[in-house]
């Protein structure tokens, strides 16, 4: 029998195709994923990212391509004999089992000695030692899960595919759990693929995210280098929010750009922009503008609009979000952190927006209604 | 009752509420509960006081008088041991035949059509199709078929090389044949509705946690689907054991098959003799209570619920 793996085998997919009949659910994904490390896989519900999971697992065969798990081939194996567990969605404990018993089937399959004391010891991680006795359905949700992760994690297996676990969780008990599954991830070293639809939940606990849309991955990287420069409309959208600007090309200096967009110039500083020519998309992060009450004076390194009326604001307790509109240009939405100094803007009020030049950049793509 | 103790007056309507539906409920069960007694428990009662009764001193045929007299007890259980074995023997043999045979077929139908639902109802319809024809006509087209001199019995004698002798009509296997037959829907249903509702993401997961196919199937399908095969197993039994047609020689069966079932339409139609048709009866219901009390019991039906 199989020994338990001590550390995280990276994984590599290799041109993985998927088609169903009516559509192709992954086209041409190509994925390293180096071992020990937390990789999250963030899309949209239908992206093909569970079904990419799913691959990886052996829960579906690909259309095309390879899956290979610490360098070994493993397309065409069976669930059963892949080095990999899967916390599911809807946790699937086995309702006619103990919950020890449900931690313990993995063991029990690989034939691993004493399974009921390592079962009881992988319960006791997650802080449910004393239920070992029951049974799943008397569990509250965050507890079913828990044991889900348990079940799995117990096999030290290479390599950890969780499929959006957090999903059926409230906000609290989710924090909660993010805050666990990491710090048992970096405990353990195994390599863990999440794949989740929460981009807040995918930038906090991975060190490496991957946007997926329609079938193919729009942006890898470091959560922090993806929010600060996502290089297509879609990441831009999906990961945070953006006011995104279009026009074409008007002005390029050495090192920046500039449109024109109802009378106001927008530039992007070169090395921040995707594409240098034609109509392009320059976006902002809302949290990177400020507004004014008078017309802030013009200067080299600031982008100023306006002038805009308040059309709406939201207190969230963190921050208060504004929404702006700009004749001819659009809504721009704002956030002021709530630090009590903030100037006390009411509906209707016309104000000025500016943001600095070095925090724009520039996509690679259109904003979808703005393609050419 | 025991909360009561901690509120005051607010619980009272509440109380007085549930009194009034309690009422209606009674209210609503009674039919059932008048039906119950006139065509269950009046004739349970009357079938014992029958099989206790005495025969008229004057010996008359057929004439017997109110008393208690275990005899026939007796009578039945030394006379008829022959028939009660083969019943229980038969309906075994035919019960463990039709749950091999229908598990798979249910696997089928609740499983892997249900990507295709047309044709999974469609099958469904195939499965009770055979309903739609009296039992005993289907029973007899079998005993065309098994007849000695039916082309069907000529080409199997070709076909395993069989003398002029054999003969399958008439036998056990005859008759395990038919029950097989009459009974395997009622062993189908049950098993499809419970592989039908089967969570398969529970089948998945087993295979993820290195289950192969046979451990998955041994340790979640089978566990899971229990609920299924007992009341399959338990709508077979019960009514094979009891059954008259298939083993009478007026069908499938001989006089050296003839079951409990068989004995006592003889002594009651026949023989005119009611208190050995009673207490036969009698022995086969207390036989039956008794097999499936351990049964249900021994496979821990509980742990389902």
């Amino acid at each position: 029998m199989k020994e338990f793996v001590p550390a995280g085998a990276d994984l590599e997919l290799r041109g993985i195709r998927k088609e169903f009949p009516g559509f192709t659910a992954i086209e041409n994904l190509d994925l390293h994923i180096p071992a020990g490390e937390f990789f999250a896989l963030l899309g949209p519900s239908g992206c093909g990212k569970t079904t990419t999971l799913r691959i990886i697992a052996g829960l579906d065969q690909p259309t095309q391509g390879q899956v290979l798990i610490g360098g070994e081939d493993v397309t065409f194996t069976k669930p059963h004999e892949r080095p990999v567990n899967t916390v599911f969605q809807s946790y699937a404990l086995f309702p006619h089992m103990s919950i020890l018993e449900n931690v313990a089937f993995g063991l029990r399959r690989k034939q691993v000695a004493d399974p009921l004391a390592k079962a009881a010891a992988a319960l006791e991680m997650v802080e449910l030692g004393h239920i070992g006795e029951r049974r799943p359905q008397q569990l509250s949700g965050g507890q079913q899960q828990r044991v889900a992760l348990a079940r799995a994690l117990v096999n030290r297996p290479s390599l950890l595919l969780l499929d959006e676990p957090l999903g059926a969780l409230d906000l609290k008990l989710r924090r909660q759990m993010q805050i666990e599954l990491k710090a048992i991830q970096m405990e353990v070293g195994l390599t863990f693929l999440h794949v989740t639809h929460d981009q807040e939940e995918a930038m906090d606990m991975a060190d490496t995210v991957a946007v997926m849309n329609r079938g193919r991955i729009e942006q890898m990287g470091a959560p922090e280098s993806l929010y600060e420069r996502p290089k297509t409309a879609f990441v831009a959208k999906f990961l945070g929010q953006s006011n995104l600007f279009v026009a074409e090309v008007a002005d390029s200096s050495a090192d920046s750009l500039s449109i024109e967009v109802a009378g106001n110039r927008i530039s992007v500083p070169k090395n921040r922009a995707e594409k240098q020519s034609g109509k392009i998309a320059i976006g902002v992060r809302p949290e990177k503008v400020e507004f004014h009450r008078s017309a802030p004076s013009a200067s080299s390194g600031l982008n100023i609009l306006g002038p805009g009326t308040i059309k709406d604001i939201r207190f969230t307790g963190v921050s208060n979000q504004y929404l702006i509109e700009i004749p001819n240009v659009g809504q721009i939405t704002v956030f002021a952190q709530n630090i009590g100094i903030s100037p006390v803007i009411e509906l209707g009020e016309q104000v000025w927006i500016s943001f600095k030049v070095e925090h724009a950049f520039g996509l690679q793509d259109l904003p979808v209604g703005d393609e050419e | 009752m025991a909360l009561a103790g901690f509120s005051s007056a607010a619980p009272k309507p509440q109380a007085a509420s549930t009194l009034k539906s309690g009422r209606i409920a009674w209210v609503l069960l009674l039919p059932g509960l008048l039906y119950l007694a006139m065509f269950f428990l009046i004739p349970l009662v009357s079938l014992l006081i029958t099989s206790v009764m005495t025969p008229d001193p004057s010996g008359a045929y057929g004439i017997y008088n109110y008393g208690f007299d275990l005899s026939s007890y007796q009578h039945v259980i030394v006379d008829y041991l022959p028939q009660i074995g083969r019943s229980f023997l038969y309906a075994f043999a035919a019960t463990v035949i039709a749950l091999l045979i229908s598990y798979p077929l249910a696997y089928f139908v609740g499983i892997r059509l249900r990507s295709r639902p047309l044709i999974q109802k469609l099958t469904l319809t195939l499965v009770i199709a055979p309903f739609f024809i009296s039992f005993l006509l289907r029973t007899i087209a079998w005993k065309q078929l098994f007849a000695d001199n039916a082309p069907t019995m000529t080409f199997v004698r070709h076909l395993f090389n069989l003398d002029s002798t054999f003969h399958f009509l008439g036998t056990p296997g005859a008759v395990v044949w038919g029950l097989v037959y009459n009974f395997i829907p009622f062993m189908t249903l049950p098993l499809y509705t419970s592989l039908e509702r089967l969570d398969l993401r529970l089948l998945e997961a087993a295979g993820d946690l290195y289950a192969t196919p046979a451990s998955v199937f041994r340790r979640v399908t089978l566990p899971l689907t229990m609920p299924g095969v007992i009341s399959g197993t338990l709508l077979t039994f019960i009514p094979i054991t009891g059954d008259y047609v298939n083993a009478s020689r007026d069908f499938l069966g001989a006089s050296d098959t003839s079951m409990i079932g068989n004995m006592v339409q003889a002594d009651y139609l026949q023989n005119s003799d009611y208190p050995a048709a009673s207490a036969l009866s009698a022995v086969l219901m207390a036989v039956i209570l008794i097999i499936v009390g351990i049964y249900v019991k021994r496979t821990g039906t509980e742990d389902l619920l």
